[in-house]
């Protein structure tokens, strides 16, 4: 049916003789939230960079929306916000997406309509006369977001797009990406704010040392118990023997006795066991593997450096 | 063709904003009264001297007076137009690869050639307004005070304009590559090539010296810049001027036509470098 939003195969960049990205092969389907998670330094920018035509590729092949990387018409149907974000700082916001909209190509009547929306929206209209160069780094940022947004883009890069926000503003950035999600539109984000993926992602990509080493879809990841804590006194150890029916991985200190499971399913017949086995049980606690666990898992305690 | 009229846009009101504008404009008119003040005073102090009043050689005296002080005035601004387009055009690539903010631009549907030709059509346009205050006031000035007007003064500014366009393509051609810094350094370096190969062209024809003929266009092909001031002082001085032999700030040796042309070839071979190696670059 429909085209990927993204696809590449073996993307590569070197720099002098350091490859920083390896071989990047990685598929995002349409209206999917897709977080590319890895340390600083993992090549995720520079990935990034290359999707955009901002560094040209080493070697590789990519698409976007079905047609090759580079591809003028389709930009007009991608939205970007670049890390760091610095802008013409000596435009009035109003003037700044007129610009940026002007660039896309945009019909002008639309563009007007659109810009008061996303100057509504960001929470910036009445600073629509303001030049930029009298915006705070959060104000900056949220332009920047209604810049990505002008086209309505059926492919969003956001790089980082919650750094150096508050509360508030991060808030703001995750209910947009909410709604993009809601039209069906596509959104690429960099992060190094795991929380923030964790909201906001349908699957997220770890990246070490530019190579994509993991996907992992982040609904399965919340049914996965895959540890749980007893506390338990009076436990025999053929009572301790039997729970290798529900695990394969148990260990127990001073009656503290933690266990990894498969389904959330198996905590009651866990539980009646321990019971039928005459243990005292004072506490059952399942801790839902975080996302934090499975990107040290994944890349390391050293952050993949 | 409409992608690079919007940058083209922004390019000028960039210089607005960023008060460019303002600073040469209140310069400029500064210079334009200065001038006319110092041309009055030497005016006035040397038709009497020279020539007094009454006398038959009256009108060619003043007249060649005039025309010694404009072509003063026009080398200082062809040196001002040439610093000008030298500081435009370094900055403008390289500060803004440096700072980001080019990124969100060339994402848009246009191909990177629009931006560079854009910036270029936007410095070009503004140089030509400067041009055509600093010039354009001077040969006015000395117009109303003198009733003098150069020979051939169409073709004489239209150099000194080239000019200008040529050193700020030199730069946006280096600051698609380098550093501000290092194009600033580039661009004056070749200018001072220029100058001095200039100098030495214009006293090896004096003293009938083939050889530092020969190195003064030599230099003027690495660095063609001086030789289009000299060719537009050799379009505007007078006659007599030039049966005499010239002033410092006229012409002994002239540049041919077919210097002008390889001036032109120069700046267009400097613009295609600039668009591609912008094109090729990675952000």
């Amino acid at each position: 049916m429909s085209v990927a939003a993204i696809e590449t195969e073996q993307l590569r960049k070197v720099f002098g003789d350091r490859a920083a990205v390896k071989g990047l092969t990685l598929q995002v389907e349409q209206g999917e939230v897709f977080g590319f998670l890895g340390p600083n330094g993992a090549g995720k920018t520079t990935s990034m960079k290359m999707l955009l035509g901002l560094v040209a590729p080493t070697s590789g092949t990519a698409s976007l929306l079905g047609a090759p990387m580079g591809d003028l018409a389709t930009r007009a149907q991608i939205g970007f916000l670049p890390e760091h974000f610095r802008f013409q700082d000596w435009l009035t916001a109003r003037e700044f997406l007129l610009l940026h909209g002007e660039l896309l190509g945009m019909d002008s009547r639309d563009l007007q309509i659109r810009l008061e929306e996303l100057l509504e929206r960001v929470g910036l209209s009445a600073f629509r006369n303001k030049q930029l160069r009298t915006f705070s780094k959060g104000m900056l940022q949220r332009i920047g977001l209604a810049q990505a947004l002008l086209n309505r883009p059926r492919l969003v890069f956001l790089d980082e797009p919650t750094s150096g926000l508050d509360p508030v503003g991060r808030r703001l950035v995750r209910d947009i990406i909410h709604e993009l999600k809601g039209q069906g539109t596509c959104v690429f984000l960099n992060s190094h704010l795991l929380s923030e993926i964790e909201v906001t992602c349908d699957r997220v990509a770890f990246i070490r040392h530019g190579e994509v080493v993991r996907v992992i879809e982040l609904a399965t990841l919340d049914q996965n118990l895959s540890l749980v804590t007893i506390r338990a006194a009076g436990l025999t150890s053929e009572a301790l023997a039997g729970l290798a029916k529900w695990s394969q991985n148990i260990q127990t200190n001073n009656g503290l006795l933690t266990m990894t499971v498969q389904k959330e399913s198996d905590l009651p017949e866990i539980t009646r066991y321990l019971v039928a086995q005459q243990a005292e049980v004072y506490a059952i606690t399942p801790n839902r593997i975080s996302l934090e666990e499975i990107f040290i898992q994944t890349v390391g305690e050293d952050g993949g450096l | 063709m409409s992608k690079i009229w919007i940058l083209a846009r922004m390019t000028f009101r960039e210089a607005i904003r960023r008060r460019i504008v303002l600073t040469g404009l209140i310069l400029g008119v500064l210079f334009l009264l200065i001038f006319s003040i110092g041309f009055r005073l030497i005016f006035a102090a040397m038709g009497e001297e020279v020539a007094p009043t009454g006398s038959a050689l009256t009108n060619i005296a003043r007249s060649e007076t005039s025309g010694f002080l404009l072509l003063a005035g026009l080398y200082a601004i062809a040196f001002l137009s040439v610093a000008m387009g030298a500081l435009l055009g370094a900055d403008t690539l390289a500060g803004e690869i440096n700072s980001g903010s080019i990124q969100t631009i060339i994402t848009k549907p246009l191909r990177r050639s629009d931006v560079v030709l854009g910036k270029w059509l936007g410095f070009a346009g503004l140089l030509g307004l400067y041009s055509l205050l600093m010039s354009g006031g001077t040969v006015l000035s000395t117009f109303l005070q003198a009733g003098y007007l150069p020979r051939h003064m169409l073709a004489g500014l239209s150099l000194i304009y080239l000019e200008a366009l040529l050193v700020m393509t030199i730069s946006l051609a280096g600051s698609s590559a380098m550093p501000a810094l290092a194009t600033g350094g580039m661009v004056f370096g070749l200018y001072g090539l220029g100058f001095l190969g200039g100098w030495i062209e214009q006293i090896g024809a004096l003293l009938n010296n083939p050889t530092a003929i020969k190195i003064g266009i030599v230099t003027s092909l690495i660095s063609p810049t001086e030789a289009l001031w000299r060719r537009a002082a050799f379009e505007m001085q007078s006659p007599l001027t030039a049966a005499m032999g010239g002033t410092p700030f006229s012409a002994f040796s002239v540049p041919s036509t077919l210097m002008i042309l390889y001036a032109i070839l120069y700046l267009l071979i400097a613009l295609t470098i600039a668009v591609s190696t912008f094109q090729h670059r990675d952000i």
